[in-house]
């Protein structure tokens, strides 16, 4: 058997193995802080699974936003409210919540069924436009990066557009919650500092 | 083969570091822990595209070490002051 099908047959188990293990003990532990922790590892773990089903772009969002932007929010909850969590009050709860949890699972898990199989090369994803992409791309827009020529040539105007949102975004955040940081005190000045 | 006895190396550390994350007594553990943990899905994706020929996951593998760092600068930061809004009060170096 080639070695490199088996190694990389070894990350693929390994990565979720991890993931497995990491959802069940952020499930488990009471202390938030090692929750917020281990949901930063669970992303690193994610985006390197995305990455090694090719979907890189996915894979840096995700590493990014989960393990990057989503610790740093988590922590300052966590500066502002309790870094333990509170025991269920009642077991009815936690039955009920079993109950649904189990019953979204096997929607989810049904849902899936109808989906064509990882790298199914009958998939209509693959009939579509794809192969107008993949021949013509090179001509047509000339940047040797399918996804980029997708992203910022086929689709140019979508991807303007969601840059808008994301620069409104930005600003309305800066406008309501940035501004007091960078008041700074002129009769403080006594030359130097000793931090 | 080189590549094969890596990634079984970086796959058994990995798991050193989860036991450590899950059990570790105190918080320095775990911040340890997840920088460590980060470093280490640097090298599986650096091992991986190596492993799959194609090298250019290695500048990927690059831009997740740079990424890795804000998350422990932001945890760092809660366990000195134990708040994210720290103000400079009018110290010219502000929080740096």
């Amino acid at each position: 058997m080639n070695i490199e099908i088996v190694t990389s047959d070894l990350l693929n188990i390994a990565t979720l193995i991890f993931l497995a293990v990491i959802g069940i003990a952020i499930a488990r532990i009471r202390n938030l802080f090692a929750v917020v922790m281990l949901s930063g590892i669970y992303s690193l773990m994610g985006a390197s699974l995305y990455v090694i089903l090719d979907a890189v772009d996915v894979a840096f969002t995700e590493a990014a936003v989960g393990a990057g932007a989503s610790t740093v929010l988590m922590i300052g909850t966590l500066a502002l409210t309790s870094s333990r969590e509170k025991a269920a009050t009642s077991p009815a709860n936690a039955i009920k919540g079993l109950i649904i949890c189990t019953l979204l699972g096997a929607a989810l898990i049904y849902g899936s069924l109808d989906m064509p199989l990882y790298g199914d090369p009958s998939a209509p994803i693959h009939h579509h436009i794809v192969p107008r992409y993949l021949n013509d791309s090179m001509a047509e827009i000339a940047v040797p990066n399918v996804v980029t020529s997708v992203l910022a040539g086929y689709r140019g105007f979508d991807t303007m557009g969601e840059t808008f949102v994301i620069f409104t975004a930005a600003i309305g955040v800066i406008t309501l919650i940035g501004r007091k940081r960078r008041r700074r005190k002129t009769s403080k000045d006594d030359g130097g500092h000793d931090s | 083969m080189m590549f094969a006895a890596a990634a079984a190396g970086v796959i058994i550390t990995m798991v050193m570091v989860l036991f450590r994350s899950l059990v570790g007594p105190n918080i320095y553990n775990r911040i340890l822990a997840v920088n460590a943990f980060g470093t280490l899905s640097v090298m599986l994706i650096a091992i991986y595209g190596f492993v799959d020929g194609r090298p250019e996951f290695l500048d990927l593998a690059i831009v997740y070490a740079l990424i890795n760092f804000i998350g422990t600068i932001a945890v760092t930061k809660y366990v000195t002051f134990s708040d994210m809004g720290h103000g400079d009060d009018g110290d010219p170096m502000g929080d740096i």
